[in-house]
């Protein structure tokens, strides 16, 4: 009976705290479809997570007609997705060469790579800015292509400052330093060269560390608003969190930052969603929590 | 062995021919001192993304230019609001700010002494410079950096049928409330028991609300944000005897229960739905709340609390970069833009008050003896522009952290001392 009890109590202690966290979920997906006297009228009730009164879709309509919604979508995808790819090839390299490769300064380089950590983006934004504007750009004008210089912006822009990533390189460190070295040594001994070693021994084995730096790299990527804010003139080059603040302008409709704030958040859950299991595996083999 | 060192000797060449490549390229044209056009294709930076009605206006003019001549063709980049003035500031320091662009007011010295901006010459335009109210122009050193279609101006809002059921006087231009008068007013609309916090001044908005809404009160108790004969200290007006008075009463707000320490999301929904009494609020509402309560709406001009009533001046105005490479196209169209029609079309668009009295007799409700006609009065009777130093933006952020730390309790004395400090350190770091 006690047993009973306890595996209750547990269960109810489990939904109850799946609901603190789910109900501004709950609310923010329901109140989409509220007109926003409605969302307001609801605040003092549980009427405000349940999906009634005057249900529509205008708040999605009016998402439509006031921005780009589609364009800024496809354009943090393509951002988010490029990011992740490159960033998963670049760090897991870096924490080979830093894990697997025996060569001397290499612990000096590892703490200051670590060292970055505590460096805010925001105290180098700036020179970063001056810096990508003196770069050389390939572009293509009309038929042909031509150099420029600056890359203020455009896509790439937004995507090669967030690839090296100081996190997934320890990250991968941790992983590849559970991964037996005697693997490598029987490889060298079968003429592997270390790409090799990379590519067909280490990198198999770390799927758990590959999907969770693909979620850590992701979110930012998503979630990026200062730094395409800064470098990106265009309308059709912004992503989607750049959007959500053409929102909050006078008049602001809560109705629509609801379906918008919906929008935009159902990618990264479905993310969530199909790596939670390695996520979790893998934080929980490297004893590293973010 | 030796192919891998071949390798490795080709992937160091190629790294060291990429490097060199972009090392060479740093010295190229990322280094041109002029930016924001293509020949006579003009940008134009707008800080209206996503807010329809006044970004319709500005696509008219560039729209009607465009057409107007054949010359030169501007084109538009509109920006959220939220971090207008950080993309700004990145593409300043990447030489890469456009043309034309429009700024806050009180951010026009800023940007003129930081090099963003070039001195502006409109004579000839349709509308002189001297029709305007003084606070839509922006000057700096005696030179005229850019102009605003438009002001906007601060009152409380009220329903006539409250402050009568509770015997509270409704104050007029001539005879704005006291601060005994609205000490007591607001102790009658508390002691109803009707409105948890019957005064609305919108504490929960950050930013250059904070400086716009509050300075003003600030400044008819007597202090101000900085010593404006020379605006080299804040010292003796910001952490002085009125200051420190004006501090100690909005404490007592909070305090009495009169004011939230951190308003809604939507403090005029509040105030309409009932919520709130009075709210300390910008024109641009004026619309809305006449709509929805008629003739019903009161509204209240500043309250005096001994140094006459006070509201802040000064909206978005438009201005033309410094490194603009082609000045005459920029010129042509500030020139063009300066259209009664246009300074019309704003108003209408944005609910504001029509900088020009030509302007103001078209657009309805601000006509002499409009419904709204009381706010021009406030923008040219009452307004302060904000210290017209490049060190606003810091006094800005100085004051806003004061303020909150006062809403939170902190003793008014000290946060008004330290945030003293703080400018008055930034004023001698930077030999403003």
């Amino acid at each position: 009976m006690t047993s009973y009890l306890r595996f209750f109590a547990g269960h109810v202690g489990r939904v109850v705290l799946a609901l603190v966290f789910a109900l501004p979920l709950v609310f923010m997906l329901v109140s989409s479809f509220k007109p926003d006297d409605q969302i307001f009228g609801d605040l003092g009730s549980l009427r405000a997570f349940l999906p009634v009164g005057a249900l529509s879709l205008d708040n999605y309509t009016g998402v439509f007609e006031r921005v780009p919604a589609a364009r800024f979508l496809l354009n943090s995808v393509l951002i988010s997705s490029i990011t992740v790819v490159l960033g998963v090839i670049v760090n897991s390299l870096a924490a080979f060469a830093l894990s697997r490769m025996r060569w001397p300064g290499r612990k000096l380089v590892l703490t200051a790579v670590i060292a970055t950590l505590i460096v805010p983006f925001e105290t180098f934004a700036l020179p970063l800015v001056w810096w990508i504007n003196q770069l050389p750009l390939l572009r293509v004008n009309g038929f042909h292509l031509e150099w420029t210089t600056g890359w203020m912006d455009t896509y790439q822009v937004q995507i090669l400052p967030l690839v090296a990533n100081a996190f997934s390189i320890f990250f991968f460190h941790q992983y590849f330093q559970s991964i037996p070295k005697e693997i490598d040594e029987a490889a060298i001994v079968d003429g592997a060269g270390w790409f090799t070693i990379y590519r067909r021994i280490v990198m198999p084995l770390s799927g758990p560390a590959v999907a969770t730096v693909a979620i850590l790299t992701f979110l930012p990527a998503w979630n990026s608003y200062l730094w395409p804010l800064m470098v990106v003139q265009s309308e059709e080059l912004r992503p989607v969190m750049v959007g959500l603040s053409y929102f909050f302008q006078l008049n602001v409709s809560w109705g629509q930052i609801m379906a918008y704030s919906s929008m935009i958040t159902v990618p990264i859950l479905a993310l969530f969603v199909a790596f939670q299991r390695s996520f979790v595996n893998s934080i929980a083999s490297t004893g590293v929590k973010g | 062995m030796v192919f891998r060192t071949r390798r490795l000797a080709v992937a160091s060449v190629a790294a060291l021919a990429a490097t060199a490549l972009v090392a060479g390229c740093a010295t190229g044209s990322g280094g041109s001192s002029t930016s924001g056009a293509k020949g006579d294709t003009l940008t134009l930076w707008t800080h209206n993304a996503g807010n329809s009605a006044e970004l319709d206006v500005v696509k008219k003019i560039i729209k009607d230019f465009n057409g107007s001549q054949s010359t030169y063709k501007v084109e538009l980049q509109a920006f959220p609001q939220s971090d207008y003035n950080n993309s700004v500031v990145a593409a300043a320091s990447a030489r890469k700010l456009p043309c034309l662009l429009d700024v806050d007011g009180p951010n026009v010295p800023n940007w003129a002494w930081g090099g963003y901006l070039a001195p502006i010459d409109v004579s000839g335009s349709e509308v002189p410079l001297s029709a305007q109210l003084p606070s839509t122009v922006g000057r700096y050193q005696g030179k005229v950096y850019a102009f605003g279609f438009y002001d906007v101006s601060l009152a409380f809002f009220a329903r006539k049928s409250v402050l009568k059921e509770y015997g509270i006087r409704i104050p007029t231009l001539d005879k704005p409330w006291t601060k005994a008068e609205f000490d007591s007013a607001l102790a009658k609309l508390k002691k109803s028991g009707k409105f948890p916090y019957p005064l609305e001044m919108g504490t929960g908005s950050l930013g250059e609300w904070y400086p716009y809404a509050y300075s003003p009160q600030l400044q008819s108790f007597g202090g101000d944000l900085i010593d404006r004969d020379g605006y080299q200290t804040a010292s003796g007006t910001l952490d002085g005897k009125d200051a420190v008075e004006w501090a100690t009463w909005f404490r007592s707000l909070v305090a009495k229960g009169y004011l939230s320490k951190k308003s809604g999301a939507d403090p005029n929904k509040d105030f309409l739905a009932g919520k709130s009494a009075l709210q300390w609020d910008g024109s641009w509402n004026a619309a809305k709340n006449a709509a929805k309560l008629g003739d019903d709406l009161a509204i209240i001009p500043p309250v005096d609390f001994g140094h006459g009533p006070k509201i802040g001046g000064a909206s978005w105005q438009w201005a033309m970069s410094s490194t603009c490479s082609n000045k005459a196209g920029a010129q042509a169209w500030l020139k063009f833009a300066r259209q009664t029609k246009y300074f019309v079309d704003y108003a209408e668009a944005t609910g504001t008050i029509p900088a020009t009295d030509a302007a103001a007799q078209q657009v309805d409700g601000y006509q002499p003896g409009g419904k709204f006609s009381v706010f021009t009065r406030f923008a040219r009777e009452y307004a302060v522009v904000r210290p017209v130093t490049p060190a606003y933006p810091y006094i800005s952020t100085e004051f806003q952290k004061a303020v909150q730390d006062i809403l939170a309790g902190a003793d008014p004395e000290k946060a008004l001392g330290q945030a003293t400090k703080d400018i008055d350190t930034n004023l001698k770091t930077n030999r403003y």
